[in-house]
């Protein structure tokens, strides 16, 4: 499979996973192994001095480069401070940046997102933010310096697939940046699905960390990723009303 | 004086660092950032900043999630 290149960096697997949801960190290990994937998110809290081992270490172990995001922030300037102290604390300008509206739904707030973005890329921090399948916000955020977009498929964590296909072809014919498909994936077959509408790579968490068996849908979202990729390449044949014979209709 | 670390109010001696702060937490200096009345404290800095009264501490680490 051809590489995915974010802000001039090379990977070659074009699943992102995130660690949301793993029941424990060596589940956590195991499906990261398994997924293939060379980029993987991480939420910044408190230090808790109870916590036994950390998430940092299973990355590093797995040589899985580090993507902190601005998970629980409402507000740009709440997600600019959580940002730099990333930074700080994990030595990289990479951010995935994801200002949420409410508790409810989850959804990312388009204004605070943008807000916080043009102070980032002001900043010198590479931006990839979480949005809306909104096209004319994914140009925006484009223009603004983002090295990526990360538009929705379903809300975080539901599982409901990619509800609007429509705009998420939209957002990559304008794109010249990576489309990211993050949120909402269920299985395997969304996961073709979105490379196979164009996405440039699929960001996932729950459908692996809460699945029965996280390792082997793990491996599963590896293989469906891989598989959309080289339909989307391969460029699929039209959709027709009626049947189209592919042998010789005379004897 | 009177701070406040990871949202726990905390009575600490006059001249208390960053640096002495976060070791009330941890003995860890990588993988942790500090923010201080929310602005970043660089961990260079840890030594040299004294914290005041009713100063607000955070220390953060990642956790997994997203």
């Amino acid at each position: 499979m051809d590489d995915l290149i974010i802000a001039g960096e090379k990977f070659s697997s074009r699943l992102i996973m995130g660690t949301g949801g793993a029941p424990s960190l060596e589940v956590l290990d195991q499906a990261l192994a398994a997924s293939g994937t060379e980029l993987t998110t991480v939420a910044m809290r408190r230090l808790d001095p109870s916590a036994r081992g950390s998430v940092l270490d299973v990355l590093r172990g797995r040589g899985i480069k580090v993507l902190p995001n601005t998970a629980g922030c409402f507000t740009a300037g709440e997600a600019v401070l959580t940002a730099r102290l990333a930074r700080e604390a994990l030595g990289t300008n990479w951010v995935k940046l994801e200002v949420i509206a409410d508790e409810r739904t989850l959804l990312p707030d388009p204004i605070e997102t943008f807000d916080a973005a043009e102070r980032l890329v002001a900043d010198g921090f590479v931006v990839l933010p979480y949005i809306g399948d909104d096209p004319a916000l994914a140009r925006r955020l484009e223009q603004a310096g983002c090295a990526a977009v990360m538009p929705l498929g379903a809300p975080i964590g539901s599982g409901l697939g990619i509800r609007n296909p429509h705009n998420i072809e939209l957002i990559v014919e304008a794109a010249g940046v990576p489309v990211i498909l993050d949120a909402g994936i269920g299985t395997a077959s969304d996961a073709a699905l979105a490379m196979e509408l164009g996405c440039d790579a699929v960001l996932l968490a729950t459908a692996v960390t809460r699945a029965q068996r996280p390792d082997l849908m793990a491996a599963a979202m590896r293989g469906a990723v891989q598989a959309g990729r080289l339909a989307r390449q391969a460029g699929r044949i039209p959709r027709r009303r009626y049947a189209e014979a592919s042998s010789p209709m005379t004897p | 004086m009177r701070v406040t670390i990871n949202g726990s109010p905390r009575e600490v001696p006059d001249g208390t660092t960053v640096a002495q702060a976060v070791r009330i937490l941890t003995s860890a200096t990588t993988g942790v950032a500090v923010a201080v009345n929310d602005e970043v404290v660089t961990r260079g800095s840890w030594d040299t900043t004294a914290l005041g009264d009713s100063d607000r501490v955070e220390v953060l680490t990642a956790v997994q999630g997203g």
